[in-house]
């Protein structure tokens, strides 16, 4: 009988250390394995870091080649832009004047359209309406961007040359008009937010003292989301700085430093377009001059940006 | 003190039904005088009623969709019922003047939000606006204070005297009847006290309801106090008799703290 | 100072409806303006490219006779590369998403990457063209190729994907989190049986629309050197080759291409008018695509609204 319980009793603390230990082995393989999986996840996240560094080293990079042979001076001053012919000029400001003034063409169309859409979603608009309206903006800021430029040349230009009768076939104007378009949902949805963050309790204050839908909106809803609304006009700037294909598609792309919306002009990334759709050998002065325009592109971007990540973080910090 | 055959009549709830949007009812029937030149306070447990029927009486409820309301609110001298789907919220506002929870003044000057309701009349006189801004601050015993910044953002002005500005921006428009919605809750008891003695002073100029949490303040600025519970209108007298002989049980309760 | 008049005060009233209901109708104007731009589009492009609508269209190579180009070595291309796209893009940024929402430690390190993601997604797309066509093409040897542009489209809206599945994730309840963990699951087990597929129609939705994005866009493709003129498929796995060998299961992976957005920049960009009618044909196909895509993302977003009561 002892023998037994004794044997017993020993198997049993047997199969239990012997099962403990597989627990903790089990559970020591869990954690490793956890710890792989961790890791994984973290590099994919990291992943992104990755990209900016590419981006900022592929620019940088090319460009430091770029400069070497071509001063800064003369990058940001000369008044031609010809890289390829033989006398060859390289003012960026040829390029740049052409991104500003189709910048400024869509804004002058977006920033009042979209405010009033979003200033009607979010103090007129009942939930019924608001179901609608934002499926279509969504729909407007989905279409891809080549469709809007062969909308911009082949029926925006006709019908804005028939109002001004000497607009050429390129123009700033019709690409700039179309970017507008594009950006409208834009601005109408980051403008929107902003309006909403402003709390009901100075809607009502406002409405307490007899005063109109409108009246509200302008006179107090809109003053308390101004830096909310100034960041939804900044950040969509940045937006049509970096357009590209509807500017290569109505706007022309011949170089010209203008500050007429009428005329036809190369941008930023109009020029890249232009000269990826060529043969350029790789580490030809060609070639890098498209990487010092991304670099010019990719500042002013980032400025703009900066400055509305700036502005949407003060509004936030106000509610 | 207040004689109540003496007294006349500013307005009046008849058979006051309220439901929100999706048919919860937050008030009913109730039936209640407001006296002229008076203080009238609401008091009761939160989620009594209390900020609902006061909400009443500017229309607020009409800001959203789905509310309804059921029955009267006679106003006088003109005996207009107040809730009648012909008038006009807005012209209800523009005769009810009203002071909220949390200080909530206008990302503007302080003198534009004393001139807010003003320049939502069309006023563009300059003399005329400055004589009432003036006037309306005065009023709310904040003139003194600001006199020398009237051109400052109403934000960078403390939380009292934000509360004090928004008293001035309901009176600026000469409002036959004000009202209050735990005025002092987000304040401190100093700047709780100015709001009480303002309130106590503004009775000459105009009716005043006002919802309160606490019961001495009720105790302390009223002349008429009503106690509301789930939405009913309990008990309604003079100040003095409900807080020292409360005919109903219920009140009783709640103000020797048994209960709320 | 004399008060008001009723009569007045009704006046004023009566001027501020006016001018509310003048405001509304000019909302409404703006957001029909929008619509009016989508149905515009599509009618201008739906009766310009009526012609081309037949099988031939889809079934022929680009050509420089108008009349018999087609879009086969687009849609064939768009659809190869949306494919390495969506391979690329959509494990890593759900599991980047995952982590940033279910492993991210609150430091310095979880911030920059967070900060990193919402400037990505303002880079110009043109940018990532760049990267590509300097890392992509030349420094890792891709080539123009299938995969080059799969990867940079990937890389183009990874962000999209990210910010989808962390609003996915975050909109899971933490009683489900916290019940699973009670039950003995390991963080990654709690992601794998729970987070993730309660987050799946969140994800999804994000993923359409980021590769509706990609599908559409033209710049950073172009800049990598994307041939206009394909009269040609990448090679099938496993068919024989014109060399007389035989094609690799990833052969197509390396091959040059071309995509529906580039084919209808190279026809709109020709002077001949009758290209134009097939840039709007091929315009109109993409545009269904497109739409397609965002409509589904759409309805899919709407029904779990509807569907979804924790």
């Amino acid at each position: 009988m002892q023998t037994v319980s004794s044997t017993t009793g020993v198997q049993i603390s047997n199969t239990g250390s012997g099962y403990i230990s597989a627990r903790l082995s089990h559970n020591a393989m869990r954690h490793w394995n956890e710890r792989l999986i961790e890791t994984v996840l973290f590099l994919a996240a990291a992943l992104s870091v990755l990209t900016t560094l590419g981006i900022v080293y592929i620019l940088v990079s090319e460009s430091i080649h770029f400069f070497a042979r071509i001063s800064i001076v003369d990058f940001l001053t000369d008044t031609q832009w010809t890289p390829l012919f033989d006398d060859a000029h390289f003012g960026i400001m040829v390029l740049v004047s052409g991104t500003l003034v189709s910048s400024l063409v869509a804004l002058l169309v977006a920033i009042p359209v979209g405010t009033t859409i979003a200033i009607y979603l979010s103090e007129f608009a009942g939930s019924r309406v608001r179901e609608i309206a934002k499926p279509i903006l969504e729909l407007l800021g989905g279409i891809p961007t080549i469709v809007y430029g062969y909308f911009a040349l082949l029926v925006v230009t006709p019908i804005l040359q028939w109002a001004l009768p000497n607009l050429p076939g390129f123009s700033l104007l019709s690409a700039g008009f179309v970017m507008g378009i594009m950006i409208v949902p834009y601005i109408a949805s980051l403008s929107e937010d902003a309006m909403r963050a402003v709390p009901m309790s100075l809607r009502e204050g406002a409405y307490a003292m007899g005063s109109s839908r409108l009246y509200t909106a302008i006179h107090v809803v809109i003053p308390a989301a101004l830096s909310g609304l100034a960041a939804s006009y900044v950040l969509a700037v940045s937006r049509a700085v970096g357009e590209t294909m509807i500017l290569a598609v109505a706007a022309g792309m011949q170089p010209n430093l203008t500050w007429n919306p009428m005329e036809p002009a190369a941008t930023i990334t109009s020029y890249i377009v232009q000269v990826a759709l060529g043969d350029l050998p790789h580490g030809s002065i060609g070639y890098q001059t498209i990487f010092a325009a991304g670099l010019t592109l990719l500042l002013i971007t980032l400025m703009f940006n900066i400055v509305g990540q700036w502005l949407r973080a003060k509004y936030k910090e106000n509610y | 003190m207040p004689n109540t055959t003496q007294e006349r009549l500013k307005a009046e709830a008849r058979g006051l039904n309220f439901f929100y949007n999706g048919g919860i009812q937050a008030l009913k029937n109730i039936n209640m005088p407001i006296y002229d030149n008076r203080v009238t306070a609401l008091i009761g447990p939160s989620g009594c009623g209390k900020s609902t029927y006061l909400r009443s009486f500017n229309r607020m409820h009409d800001l959203y969709p789905g509310n309804r309301y059921e029955g009267e609110i006679r106003f006088y001298p003109d005996d207009t019922n107040l809730l009648a789907p012909e008038v006009d919220p807005i012209e209800v506002r523009m005769r009810v003047g009203m002071v909220f929870q949390k200080p909530n003044p206008f990302p503007k000057s302080i003198y534009e939000n004393v001139a807010y309701g003003l320049r939502v009349r069309g006023e563009r006189n300059r003399r005329m606006l400055d004589d009432k801004v003036e006037h309306a601050l005065r009023g709310a015993a904040l003139w003194d204070e600001v006199k020398d910044r009237l051109q400052d953002l109403a934000s960078n002005l403390s939380g009292g005297q934000q509360q004090r500005l928004c008293i001035a921006r309901a009176l600026a428009t000469d409002p036959e009847l004000l009202l209050f919605d735990e005025p002092t809750s987000a304040l401190d008891p100093i700047a709780t006290g100015a709001i009480e003695e303002l309130v106590h002073e503004l009775k000459k100029r105009v009716t005043i309801l006002i919802v309160t949490h606490n019961m001495q303040q009720a105790a302390r600025v009223s002349d008429y106090t009503a106690y509301m519970f789930l939405g009913e209108m309990i008990e309604f007298g003079k100040t003095d008799e409900i807080f020292i002989k409360p005919k109903d049980r219920r009140t009783e309760d709640y103000i020797t703290g048994r209960m709320g | 100072m004399k008060p008001l008049t009723t009569e007045e005060i009704r006046a004023v009233i009566a001027r501020g409806k006016l001018k509310d209901t003048l405001f509304k109708a000019l909302g409404i104007l703006c957001l029909a303006f929008g619509l009016l731009v989508i149905v515009a589009l599509i009618l201008d492009m739906a009766i310009k490219g009526a012609d081309r609508f037949t099988l031939d269209f889809f079934l022929n190579f680009a050509s420089r006779r108008a009349t018999q180009a087609g879009i086969l070595s687009a849609w064939v291309g768009s659809l190869l590369v949306m494919f390495v796209t969506a391979l690329a893009a959509v494990p890593l940024g759900v599991a980047a998403g995952v982590y940033l929402e279910e492993y991210a430690p609150r430091n310095w390190m979880t911030q920059v990457i967070e900060i990193n993601i919402a400037n990505l997604a303002a880079v110009p797309s043109i940018v990532y063209g760049l990267l590509a066509l300097g890392i992509f093409v030349y420094q890792f040897g891709f080539g123009q190729s299938i995969l080059s542009a799969g990867l940079t489209l990937a890389l183009l809206i990874l962000p999209i994907i990210i910010v989808a599945t962390r609003e996915a994730i975050r909109a899971i309840p933490a009683m489900i989190r916290e019940g699973s963990m009670a039950v003995g699951a390991t963080r990654w087990q709690t992601c794998r049986y729970h987070i993730i597929p309660y987050a799946m129609p969140g994800i999804l939705t994000g993923v359409i629309i980021g590769l509706a994005r990609a599908i559409g866009e033209t710049a950073p493709i172009i800049t990598i050197g994307a041939l206009t003129f394909i009269a040609f498929l990448p090679p099938a796995p496993l068919t024989a080759l014109p060399d007389g060998g035989t094609a690799g299961l990833f052969d197509w992976v390396m091959a040059p291409f071309t995509v529906m957005p580039i084919q209808i920049f190279n026809w709109t960009s020709r002077p001949d008018p009758a290209f134009e009618i097939n840039a709007a044909a091929a315009g109109f196909v993409l545009m269904a695509m497109v739409l397609a895509m965002n409509a589904l993302a759409i309805w899919l977003r709407y029904r779990m609204r509807k569907n979804i009561k924790w």
